[in-house]
């Protein structure tokens, strides 16, 4: 049994009168896909935030490699993001820096880790590129002559560059076309198995966690209400909520 | 030498919530043992839990009662009660699983989704691509379409991707859910041989077997799988 690389357990936070975690637990261990999935408000993308440091619990804790994330001041968590971790962003425009060209946007990244030579630089943001199928040609246009899936893997590119050991992904694949969904969704699963990435994503689309995740959490109100092997859960949930969840999704 | 796969007491029942809680009970009370080398076809009428039983020895479905005893990496592991971890572990490196649908990422080509069972296990990528080329060569699946996603193709050409996938790592136990039911005599003749070869090497197979000439084929044996009385 290897040790979780990230671990949290007693998490609870509110927004006034709404619970938005409740005693939630959850860890990923190293080379790990984990979904979490429940519909818009059901507190998905504020568990991304505490347990990435963004946003502080009222209770709880937060363990990376057992170090206490949420007693880590600012730049220690800035350092962590930069390194051993990455975030994709919902929108990619939040998580790509729009007046750099598309290469500096890799390359900012590793740069930020130390890499000062510049002919390695472009080689890597080239050879990232091409991992997200982005043309070479593009290398130095703005981001925002971009389509929006191109962004999206572009902050892919951007935020893999570093080999980060665990990446947070919120909706990745949300408003892209279904063709790039798929592109990603490949991308996504052969990184994780090919470089031992552990990923936390999370999403509303089933289907998607069903192609991804090795394992599952099923929010709802703040509360995770069923968890487990993601083929078991979708298949045999014993939640009603999960049933209703999974009785509702479209078959294509 | 103890059974590759023991079920002691399974039970297995669905409790529907979004019909007003129904609970429907499918399996109960079932004891079955298979032995490296041997093949145990499930037998019972249409309903009677057949597949739902495979699902249980899988993990796809939680076990409601009773124990799944597999030996994995030299021990026995209950999967009744093994985690998410360990199942998938499982499924790595012992446990095998042809359904009768194929259900992949679109957008990647055959040979790599053969290929990826092998991977997993830590074979190198061209090694593993060669093994699923001439797999799917001797499931007739013509080279022009080993780079292609299997979406586009027929019930019969992905079902002998799903049988490629299955076959291709060696599982030392086998669940077969009724593999030859969308393919011709030439390709089911492959599928026997499979069958026989992964038998020979020592594997424990289980399947559905709807045709009575494949059946009778590669069978040691029936297991009864007798459909529940609808308790009140």
């Amino acid at each position: 049994m290897t040790t979780p690389l990230l671990k949290a357990t007693g998490l609870n936070l509110r927004f006034g009168a709404i619970p938005a975690l409740v005693d939630v637990a959850i860890d990923v261990a190293a080379g790990e896909v984990v979904a979490i999935v429940g519909e818009s408000g059901s507190g998905k993308t504020t568990l991304l935030r505490v347990l990435s440091g963004m946003m502080a619990p009222d209770a709880g804790d937060v363990l990376w490699l057992g170090q206490d994330v949420l007693a880590m001041g600012e730049a220690a968590r800035r350092r962590l993001m930069r390194t051993e971790w990455g975030y994709v962003h919902q929108n990619p425009r939040d998580g790509l820096r729009l007046g750099v060209s598309a290469g500096g946007n890799v390359g900012e990244r590793l740069m930020a880790v130390g890499a000062r030579h510049y002919g390695n630089i472009r080689a890597e943001a080239l050879s990232w590129l091409a991992k997200v199928e982005i043309d070479a040609s593009r290398i130095d246009d703005l981001p925002r002559t971009f389509s929006g899936g191109m962004q999206q893997r572009l902050q892919i590119a951007r935020t893999l560059v570093t080999h980060p050991k665990l990446v947070f992904m919120d909706e990745p694949t949300g408003g892209l076309d279904v063709s790039v969904q798929a592109r990603l969704l490949d991308l996504i699963r052969s990184l994780s198995r090919e470089l031992g990435l552990s990923v936390l994503i999370v999403t509303h689309d089933i289907a998607a966690a069903r192609l991804l995740a090795d394992r599952i959490l099923v929010m709802r109100r703040g509360q995770v209400v069923e968890q487990g092997l993601t083929d078991r859960v979708l298949d045999d949930p014993q939640h009603p909520y999960t049933q209703l969840l999974v009785s509702s999704v479209l078959a294509a | 030498m103890s059974a590759a796969l023991r079920t002691e007491g399974l039970g297995k029942a669905f409790t529907l919530h979004l019909q007003g809680g129904t609970h429907i009970p499918v399996l109960g009370g079932v004891d079955l043992a298979v032995h490296a080398g041997e093949c145990v076809a499930l037998w019972g009428p249409s309903g009677a839990g057949k597949s739902t039983l495979m699902r249980c020895l899988y993990g796809n479905y939680g076990a409601g009662a009773g124990r799944i005893m597999l030996r994995h990496r030299g021990a026995d592991l209950d999967l009744a009660t093994a985690d998410p971890r360990q199942v998938i572990e499982v499924r790595r490196e012992t446990l095998g699983y042809v359904s009768q649908f194929l259900r992949v990422i679109p957008r990647v080509a055959t040979r790599d989704i053969v290929a990826e069972p092998l991977m997993a296990r830590g074979m190198a990528r061209d090694e593993a691509l060669d093994r699923a080329n001439a797999l799917l060569r001797r499931l007739n699946l013509p080279e022009r379409l080993h780079g292609l996603p299997p979406a586009t193709f027929s019930g019969g050409e992905q079902q002998r991707v799903n049988l490629a996938r299955g076959f291709a790592p060696f599982y030392p136990v086998l669940l077969l859910d009724e593999p030859t039911a969308s393919l011709d005599a030439a390709n089911r003749a492959v599928v026997l041989d499979l069958i026989r070869e992964a038998k020979a090497a020592g594997a424990a197979i289980i399947g559905i077997f709807h045709d009575a000439e494949v059946r009778e084929a590669v069978a040691d044996r029936l297991f009864d799988v007798l459909p529940q009385q609808d308790a009140a």
